[in-house]
């Protein structure tokens, strides 16, 4: 007979190990799936996990591109993993992104064409505010009125979607052209342009930030006191209401913190690599960062190998959209069934398989 | 007189056709987190449905065998569920929207050729005299079967929760797992079988999209009705026909914002259209404060996990 047992601690090696069992899981998987629709497994797995980095024809033009995908996945996967160990569930970072990118977009929009060196900062700053104020509104609903803020949160991204389709087609649209949807371009915009830091590496300003928020993130968790509240809240609510951690104060700072880091990530890509305010500029990164998050094991080093595999998955989407005419979400496929087989052997991490005998039950 | 061209029996009509999916998606939750689960994968499930069951249909030409895809489909993702969450014990929210992740996936990869297709139509149920009663008769009684057998299934769900024995363990499990363990009931059992039931309503809900609301197969294409139908369940109070009453409410402000878009009216669509998910916002709002706390009336052991010990 087989039989459950609860580890008395989690097994740490299981914590480490999974993650890669998951993605070699996943790619077999995915590749039995690949095979089912009539496309060639080896080929489409080959498309997503290696050429991006390793194909002579793709390599030069899919390089540069792992920074620009990755750095909004650890952005705001960073914030989101801290909410989530609290057991805040914040799963509406797509909704907060696009606030921080109106926001920081509407400030170049509000400056152009004056040239100066304190728009960019002031977009940072706007952006960040976009991210938190949307993200304030589950927070201040969960608080105040005990409203479950994973359905609001979720909900808002629909309607921050449409709020960007708004934008686009409405107030920030490009006077210039008024035949196309979409504002203007802020990479042709030097004050307001997001550029690469060094050419042809994909390193912007983005990355940059979601270095610091790593290690920012990182020092609070291991080294700080609200760092030690978030894991106490998460882990015993009851011990840390006793302990002094006001729950509300608690969900605050995590909605917040997760909100302005969605948000700055937003801003970074639409004055960048986006370009512009456009309908389709929304991507998934707010809802790919969950998995990151959890692939990280919440962890913000582990988040940022988490965030560069997932971000390689999302070329590797592009190049099998090209390549194979594989629809662009079909990408989701592969995140779905990672978050799947993450969790299905995290069983391992707290629980025994015992095989005992029949008669000693 | 924008407003006046606005036929209010057509607009009930319609109302009752716009409530169905969220309606079916509603009530099968409702089920599953009466039985103590939460399943955010409704979103996933109902796309499952939407997808497999508008292939079916198409394939086959019967609507009918596609509405029976669409619940196996939805079954198939729940099963799922039910598997990592009850046996390997994992994270619920994270599960779920694993679900969702994985279902809106799949389903922008399966439907990629029937982008543009027309299902078979539904026939309509034919109602003889009733059909030809002026304005009721055009408001309530010239819809498809499925309208009516929704409200079927919901008189249903509030029999068998509130008469039948079986209804009665269901909510034993949901309010304290451990005091039914105690009894002997089979916690686990009690809840793959629920969650199993969701999943199938969650894949007719989609199939109704499919199939009969929209007609048609697009990538996405609940946008949010699996959250909107999650959140219902929270305005119901967990209550079979509040459900009801809440998916017809919804359901009308889908179709009057609809009407008004057609209409004309001086507001951009896309602010008209983000209004169901506000009023889905507010009245969770509503729901969770105050006097009117719903969650009083959540089952005791929603979203704990259970592990029979020794």
């Amino acid at each position: 007979m087989i039989r459950l047992e609860k580890r008395k601690e989690p097994s740490q090696i299981w914590r480490i190990a999974n993650p890669f069992l998951a993605v070699v899981l996943t790619m077999i998987a995915g590749g039995m799936m690949f095979a089912a629709l009539g496309k060639d497994p080896v080929a489409a797995i080959r498309l997503i996990f290696f050429d991006p980095l390793f194909s002579e024809q793709f390599g030069s033009y899919s390089r540069p591109q792992l920074l620009i995908k990755t750095a909004p996945l650890i952005l705001i996967a960073v914030g989101l993993a801290i909410g989530f160990k609290a057991n805040i569930w914040n799963i509406g970072a797509e909704g907060q992104y696009i606030m921080g990118a109106l926001f920081g977009a509407g400030v170049a929009l509000a400056f152009y064409p004056i040239e100066g060196w304190y728009i960019f900062p002031l977009m940072i700053l706007a952006g960040a505010l976009g991210g938190f104020l949307w993200a304030m509104i589950p927070a201040i609903l969960k608080t105040r009125f005990n409203t479950n803020e994973i359905l609001v949160s979720l909900l808002l991204v629909y309607v921050a979607e449409r709020i960007l389709a708004a934008m686009a087609l409405g107030l920030m649209r490009n006077p210039d052209q008024p035949g196309f949807p979409g504002s203007r371009d802020l990479r042709r915009y030097e004050s307001a342009h997001n550029a690469e830091l060094i050419a042809n590496t994909g390193l912007h300003w983005g990355v940059v930030a979601a270095l610091i928020a790593v290690i920012f993130a990182y020092i609070m968790m291991t080294r700080h006191m609200l760092g030690f509240h978030v894991q106490l809240a998460g882990q015993a609510p009851r011990a840390a209401r006793f302990g002094g951690v006001s729950p509300a104060r608690l969900v605050i700072i995590c909605l917040g913190l997760a909100g302005a880091l969605a948000g700055l990530a937003g801003m970074f890509e639409v004055s960048g690599p986006g370009g512009q305010v456009r309908i389709e500029f929304a991507t998934g990164y707010g809802f790919t960062a969950i998995i990151v998050a959890f692939l990280g094991r919440l962890n913000p080093i582990g988040i940022v190998l988490a965030g560069f595999l997932l971000g390689l998955t999302y070329i590797g989407g592009e190049l099998s959209q090209m390549m194979l005419q594989l629809p662009s979400a079909s990408i989701q496929v592969f995140q779905g069934m990672l978050l799947f087989f993450l969790l299905a052997l995290d069983f391992q991490t707290n629980y025994r398989i015992r095989l005992t005998q029949g008669a000693r039950a | 007189m924008i407003l006046g061209s606005i036929n209010p029996a057509v607009l009930l009509a319609a109302l009752m056709v716009a409530a169905t999916p969220i309606l079916l998606a509603a009530i099968g939750e409702l089920v599953v987190e009466k039985s103590g689960v939460l399943n955010l994968g409704v979103e996933g499930m109902m796309i499952m449905g939407a997808c497999l069951g508008f292939i079916i249909a198409v394939n086959s030409g019967s609507p009918f065998l596609g509405f029976v895809g669409a619940a196996l489909a939805g079954m198939v993702l729940a099963a799922l569920f039910a598997l990592l969450t009850q046996v390997l014990m994992t994270n619920h929210v994270a599960t779920g929207l694993a679900l969702t992740l994985f279902g809106l996936g799949l389903t922008a990869l399966l439907g990629q050729q029937y982008v543009g297709i027309t299902p078979p139509r539904t026939p309509r149920l034919d109602l003889g005299p009733l059909s030809q009663i002026p304005f009721f008769g055009r408001a309530f009684f010239r819809h498809d079967i499925v309208v009516y057998l929704t409200i079927a299934l919901v008189g249903a769900v509030w029999w068998f929760l509130k008469y039948s024995r079986a209804g009665m363990i269901l909510r034993a499990v949901g309010e304290n797992h451990d005091a039914a363990h105690a009894l002997g009931y089979h916690v686990k059992r009690v809840r793959l079988m629920a969650i199993l039931f969701g999943g199938a309503c969650a894949g007719l809900g989609g199939a109704y999209l499919s199939l009969i609301r929209v007609a048609g197969w697009t990538e996405g294409m609940t946008v949010g009705a699996g959250w909107i139908a999650l959140a219902l369940v929270v305005f119901a109070s967990w209550r079979p026909w509040r459900a009801m009453a809440g998916a017809y409410l919804f359901g009308g402000v889908v179709v009057l914002q609809l009407n008004l878009q057609a209409a004309g009216v001086r507001i951009p669509v896309e602010y008209l259209s983000m209004s169901p998910y506000l009023i889905t916002i507010l009245v969770l709002v509503l729901m969770s404060s105050g006097k009117a706390r719903a969650s009083l009336n959540a089952p005791g052991s929603l979203n704990k996990q259970f592990h029979a010990s020794g």
